[in-house]
């Protein structure tokens, strides 16, 4: 059985998760592909899905247009493991404001209850390296790289917090769905990559 | 990974703060060159007004960037041109949610620290304005904003990737509603890079010592960069992009995005131009839909454009010596 996990290649650091996915299924010793992906066709064959960082409002308008984000949305409502990163959480919330500009009219895909709020740590300048711990999933040390991150304000009762940094909520699970605020595909570090192909591959058997 | 060849560990824009859960840092190369990576496969588009920063915003571009004039209307108007004005800046920053830059003069540390402080997310060091310094450009590790700059070609490419920029733009002629100078510049840069990629397959590195002194950088910029194969950081296509197949045409060459400038806001039909431009940059490699982009556009709309050869200011040369 090989893996076909897809990076959603419409705007955004494509390349950097699909090398990542790669030495991670290396790593784990298991076998499969990664490609960019951007029509429906090639979507609807996958196994799993990230979506990378970039800018949200892009992505988002851009994939409506194609109407790759109503099959993305279909094959996760129907199990498919999706790892949302940065814009890619932006994207999977159900509400996303904005710290200074307020509520956004940006298309999301509305499957994770989580109140977003973009832009959350500040401007480019502001962004930041810090360790953070995700016990609950084996990965107590992590550099997270945020940039112009957002964060999750509220999360609905089925989300499981994964992390926190100063009080905000920055990965959350929720059944086959991972979102983080950070860049794990920015570092050497590709543990959060292995988690999303175990994850796969258990909704594989 | 992100590559981070040339990279300088104890920048003075890099810096340590603690927060409740921990230490912190702040503008590390990774910070800055994981901000341009962000935005690849995208359309920056440079705008004047908050009206012109929403439309493109809605237009799906992934940046805008603040100048006081259109490269175009620079032409015209002649004079010194400056960074834009403070408060327009700000404005803009507060009417859209996607990164905001802005253009300060060559060598101008001054106009780059004002931009640093009204927050801007990356600072264009641009020959569109007036060049503060003919003969040094900004040292920009001393920045914990991120910079991106002009380049004809590698070696200016990677002598501005030492000083510290975080992502290139391959320079056309700005302005002008002709692409042709992006199409040569990039090129250029190309064959530059696939020689050096040939020549570190060959295992010469007595030849990329000669390249390094040829370029008037580090060697081991050089090296890195011959290894990849590409420019270490991200590079975007500018000058004189003024229509969706322009833009297509240079993502094809291998550019990781796209800048408008004039050719969006100078056109009479910006609003259809703007979106039609991020189409044609997404979906470059489906004609048919460039085509769809390329019709959302009325060709007597564009704007007149200029044939480079009779120009009496090239902004191009721009400290390209430096």
């Amino acid at each position: 059985m090989s893996l076909n996990i897809g990076v959603l290649a419409i705007q955004g650091d494509v390349n950097e998760n699909i090398s990542s996915t790669e030495t991670a299924l290396k790593e784990l010793g298991i076998s499969g592909t990664v490609n960019g992906v951007k029509t429906t066709e090639e979507i609807s064959h996958l196994d799993g899905l990230i979506i990378p960082g970039g800018e949200s409002t892009t992505i988002g308008q851009l994939s409506l247009v194609n109407r790759s984000l109503k099959t993305i949305k279909e094959k996760i409502e129907n199990g498919m493991p999706v790892f949302g990163i940065c814009a890619g959480m932006i994207i999977l919330s159900k509400t996303a404001n904005d710290r200074v500009v307020g509520k956004t009219n940006q298309p999301l895909l509305d499957l994770l209850d989580i109140k977003l709020e973009r832009n959350s740590f500040g401007r480019q300048k502001e962004s930041f390296e810090a360790d953070i711990c995700m016990n609950s999933i084996n990965i107590p040390k992590f550099n997270g790289v945020f940039i112009r991150a957002p964060s999750i304000s509220e999360a609905g009762p089925d989300v499981e917090v994964l992390a926190k940094f100063d009080n905000k909520i920055i990965a959350v699970k929720k059944q086959n769905i991972i979102a983080t605020a950070f860049h794990p595909e920015l570092t050497k570090d590709v543990s959060l990559h292995k988690y999303f192909v175990n994850l796969i591959k258990k909704s594989k058997n | 990974m992100l590559s981070l060849s040339g990279e300088r560990i104890n920048a003075k824009g890099i810096i340590y703060d603690k927060s409740d859960s921990g230490n912190i840092l702040r503008g590390t190369s990774t910070l800055k060159r994981g901000f341009a990576h962000m935005l690849k496969n995208g359309v920056v588009m440079d705008v004047t007004t908050v009206e012109q920063a929403q439309i493109a915003e809605e237009a799906g571009a992934v940046s805008v960037m603040v100048l006081d004039k259109l490269p175009s209307d620079v032409r015209k108007a002649g004079g010194v041109a400056r960074t834009a004005s403070i408060r327009i800046i700000e404005d803009i920053m507060d009417s859209v949610t996607i990164p905001v830059m802005a253009k300060c003069r060559i060598g101008h540390v001054y106009e780059a620290k004002v931009l640093e402080e009204t927050d801007v997310d990356m600072i264009d060091e641009s020959e569109v304005l007036t060049p503060a310094d003919e003969t040094h450009h900004i040292w920009k590790w001393d920045f914990t904003t991120p910079f991106v700059n002009g380049a004809r070609s590698l070696s200016e490419a990677l002598r501005r990737i030492e000083e510290g920029a975080a992502m290139i733009r391959t320079k056309g002629e700005p302005g002008t509603g002709n692409v042709a100078e992006a199409v040569t510049h990039i090129k250029k840069v190309n064959d530059e890079l696939r020689l050096i990629k040939a020549i570190y397959d060959s295992g010469d590195n007595q030849d990329l010592v000669r390249i390094a002194r040829e370029f008037k950088v580090s060697y081991d910029i050089v090296e890195e960069t011959a290894k990849l194969g590409r420019l270490p950081v991200v590079n975007f296509a500018a000058g004189g992009i003024a229509t969706p197949a322009d833009a297509a045409y240079l993502m094809s060459l291998g550019c990781d995005g796209i800048f408008v400038g004039s050719g969006i806001f100078n056109a009479n039909d910006a609003k259809e131009r703007a979106r039609a431009i991020v189409l044609a940059t997404t979906f470059w490699n489906e004609s048919e839909k460039v085509k769809e982009a390329q019709k959302m556009i009325d060709e007597r709309q564009s704007m007149l454009g200029l044939d480079v050869k009779t120009l009496e200011l090239r902004m191009q040369e721009r400290g390209s010596s430096a």
